[in-house]
């Protein structure tokens, strides 16, 4: 048994060195958040998630919450040009961390946005942030992505109308205009 | 003009939605999104249990904790509850942890009652009842043509088969919910519906206050499928909570996993069926015995309720000589609701799979025997147009010839549908600047009907749907119903039609201009002094049908090894009577096809009988269908 705390307090030590943070919680913190190129204090309770963070406190509602669990990607944002679900991220985690919301991908439309308008890639509109920045990710990898790639890079986002078709036909469309500037 | 126009500029082509820019931007604002001043966060306790007396709530622990505002209870015990999931009480606070913290303080007790979730057991009279006076299963509902028996025996083949379906969640993307506040005065209520006015009453009656007191706005919703008619005993208790907090608002969004439980569902069924036909494939004899479960309401205790496991029978066909014994059976589970044309698919599951089986005992084509015995002329086209497109004649073979442990197998079928248009209004507004724009309270699940009505209203003006300003979701708005069972269409656009009738005729009398519309309109408008034209219209006959009819062929993949299934290709010949925006009506056929697919192969809510949960309440284990399980879709309009 000693044995096993041993163990887990050098992880935390490891943990606490490689982060240079203190065990937080269980009461609320303040923390930082760089968000769509902007600086935001909040003070939250390590168990909250990122995705509660930006609806709930910072009125970017644009992501959404469907399972709240990692399983359907209505809350995918953009964490160092990387989609994550921000449902399954505590907003702890997110210190000097850059996050890109739905509402931080461009001044106007961006060429999968215009695209998805052009396709009518939406129906009821609840999922469709969450597929234009799983899309957005992938273009900024990829100017030209197969349709097998495509369809992968959306393998986490689900849509209940099933607009899937159009979808994809609008990141192909995007793909074969190569303007996929994003 | 009378009618809609021979030669329509608008009607039947391809638009883009009027609202797509604010939907693919996140700046649409859905009930969920919802954040009206000092608002607080709502949530709803549920019964663990799927039967118990429930003695007594306690709410004191909860609401002595941090960040608590408000705490009520379902019903003012004792009460029963008759499945897991069922409310018991609700509170709100000034976020979600606080929430969840006073959730899991409220103390209940509770003497748990014996259950019943599997629909062979309920239908036994020894298993425990899911209301005490009554048995568990309904009295069946009978019907009879012809002389069955008789029938059969002269028939040249007979075939027998049991089919099941099973039950289907909803499973729409924004949860049921609302965000309300009550003040003493009035009702403000952003609902996430398919029925802004059955919302509006629902609140009024639950909260004893006047109709006009009661505001309830939809402007974007995230999905529906038949199941969000009304406030739900969700709103309800929203309502409650916003009094209790001296008149906060609420926003009360279920979470996943209450989706599962609660709020509708499609009803299983269980279908014996034996069909006869003689050797030229005239089917002759047919007769069906089935039951199901619509939970434990059997469908009747729920605004737009399935009303029963029962499904039209023998569905699209005409057999003369049928018999059809359907049973409903209660069992501990949550209701059903209305789902995506409630009753057909297991009916055309049900059907269709034993005209199949007739098919391979005759050694005859499954397409050939269905036009033998549909009487819809439309579909036997459609079968030819579908067949041709598929290439149907070159891919038949018989069952089970394909080489290898990989089958190939193709399969077709055909549907129909009520819809039908019912009595909307709409008014429209003329402004002196030349700007349009129309009110209508109806709601639009994702449909396109916001993009209807400009396109509507920019036919019969001649001017570009863009350019036209729609308002809908919203109950001071002239009333349009609930929009469920294919009728919103056929509803709204007579009604924008009639309005913009109206209005024309009032800008020709303004304007002294015989024809205002198009390359006239600005001048028109330019003679109107201050007030603008304001023009109401109402629904009427002439402008809208019912019935629609569609073929669907598919191919697939079976891996007899492993039973992974895949579908590769489908066709769909659809008629939907008058197009108006042929782009967002493949979406549909698209959505549907695909919603299909999920019932067909992937999606079914399982009951654990030890314990009577739900066990699949989310997205890991209940699967929806995703991007690799789409196959290429081929959409034919007529």
């Amino acid at each position: 048994m000693a044995g096993a705390i041993a163990k887990v307090t050098a992880a935390a030590q490891s943990v606490e060195s490689l982060d240079d943070q203190k065990p937080v919680g269980p009461e609320a913190v303040k923390l930082i958040l760089q968000v769509n190129g902007k600086r935001h204090e909040v003070e939250v309770e390590p168990r909250v998630t990122l995705l509660d963070v930006l609806r709930n406190r910072l009125q970017l509602t644009g992501a959404k919450e469907v399972c709240d669990r990692g399983t359907c990607g209505a809350c995918t944002v953009l964490v160092n040009g990387q989609p994550v679900y921000s449902c399954m991220k505590l907003a702890v985690e997110m210190r000097a961390q850059e996050i890109t919301t739905v509402e931080g991908i461009g001044d106007s439309l961006t060429p999968i946005q215009r695209a998805f308008v052009e396709c009518d890639a939406l129906m009821c509109g609840y999922c469709t942030p969450g597929f234009v920045m799983s899309l957005t990710a992938l273009f900024r990898t990829k100017q030209d992505p197969t349709l097998e790639e495509i369809k992968k890079a959306c393998s986490g986002n689900l849509c209940r109308c099933g607009t899937y078709p159009h979808i994809f036909r609008a990141a192909q469309r995007v793909a074969e205009s190569g303007s996929s500037k994003t | 003009m009378s009618g809609w126009p021979k030669n329509p500029k608008q009607l039947g082509k391809e638009h883009l939605r009027i609202d797509g820019p604010v939907k693919v931007s996140g700046s649409a604002r859905f009930a969920s999104d919802m954040q009206p001043v000092g608002w607080l966060y709502g949530m709803i306790l549920r019964s663990p249990w799927p039967a118990a007396r429930i003695r007594a709530i306690d709410l004191r622990p909860a609401l002595s904790l941090p960040g608590i505002r408000a705490a009520v209870t379902a019903n003012d015990p004792p009460f029963t509850v008759r499945y897991c999931g069922e409310e018991l009480a609700a509170v709100a606070g000034l976020s979600k942890q606080a929430c969840l913290d006073a959730l899991s303080a409220i103390k209940v007790n509770a003497d748990p009652l014996p259950f019943v979730v599997e629909e062979e057991a309920a239908l036994r009279d020894t298993t425990p009842r899911v209301f005490e006076n009554q048995p568990n299963a309904g009295e069946p509902r009978e019907m009879q043509t012809g002389e069955v028996d008789a029938a059969f025996r002269t028939a040249d083949k007979t075939v027998e088969g049991f089919f099941q379906t099973q039950v289907q969640l909803h499973h729409c993307l924004e949860t049921h919910g609302n965000t309300v506040q009550v003040t003493p005065d009035e009702i403000t209520c952003w609902a996430s519906t398919q029925g802004i006015s059955s919302v509006r009453d629902g609140l009024a009656d639950n909260m004893g206050m006047p109709l006009d007191k009661v505001h309830v706005m939809s402007e974007f919703m995230g999905g529906g499928f038949g199941s969000k008619f009304g406030a739900g005993i969700e709103g309800g208790l929203a309502a409650r909570l916003s009094k209790e907090a001296g008149g906060l608002p609420v926003r009360l969004m279920l979470t996943r996993f209450d989706e599962a439980l609660a709020v509708g569902n499609r009803p299983s069924s269980f279908q014996k069926v034996r069909l006869g036909a003689r050797k030229d494939g005239t089917l002759v004899a047919y007769e069906l015995e089935t039951f199901g479960t619509a939970g434990y309401a059997s469908g009747g205790g729920t605004a737009g309720g399935g009303g029963g496991a029962g499904f039209p029978a023998p569905y699209i066909y005409r057999v003369p000589n049928t018999r059809v014994r359907q049973t409903t059976v209660a069992i501990n589970a949550g209701s059903a609701r209305a789902m995506r044309a409630p009753g057909h698919p297991q009916a055309s599951f049900g059907m269709e799979s034993i005209v199949d089986e007739m098919a391979l005992a005759l050694g005859m084509d499954p397409v050939e025997l269905r036009i033998k015995n549909d009487p819809s002329e439309i579909r036997r086209q459609q079968y030819q147009i579908a067949a041709e497109r598929f290439s149907w004649n070159a891919k038949y073979h018989s069952p089970g010839s394909s080489e290898g442990p990989v089958k190939a197998g193709i399969g077709c079928a055909g549907a129909t549908w009520g819809g039908s248009g019912q009595g909307s209004e709409a008014e429209v507004r003329i402004n002196p600047d030349g700007t349009v724009e129309v009110r209508c309270g109806t709601q639009d699940l994702g449909t396109g009907t916001k993009t209807l009505i400009a396109i509507v209203a920019a036919e019969m003006f001649a001017l570009d749907p863009a350019a036209i300003s729609v308002r809908i979701g919203d109950t001071t708005f002239p009333p349009s119903g609930g929009s469920g069972g294919s009728t919103t269409a056929a509803s709204v656009a007579p009604a924008v039609f009639d309005a913009c009738q109206n209005a024309l005729a009032d800008l020709a009398s303004a304007s002294g201009m015989s024809d205002p519309t198009g390359s006239n309109w600005r001048s028109a408008t330019a003679r109107l002094r201050i007030n603008p034209i304001v023009a109401r219209g109402r629904w009427k006959e002439g402008l809208s049908s019912r019935g629609v009819g569609g073929v669907q062929m598919a191919e697939v993949e079976v891996d007899t090894e492993t039973g992974f299934i895949r579908v590769k290709r489908i066709v769909c010949v659809q008629d939907c009577g008058l197009v108006v925006n042929r782009l967002a009506s493949v979406s549909q056929i698209n959505g549907g096809i695909i919603l299909g697919i999920g019932f067909a192969l992937y999606e079914e809510r399982i009951l654990d009988g030890q314990t009577g949960v739900v066990l699949n309440p989310n997205f890991e284990t209940y699967k929806l269908p995703g991007a690799a399980d789409v196959p290429e879709i081929d959409v034919i309009l007529q």
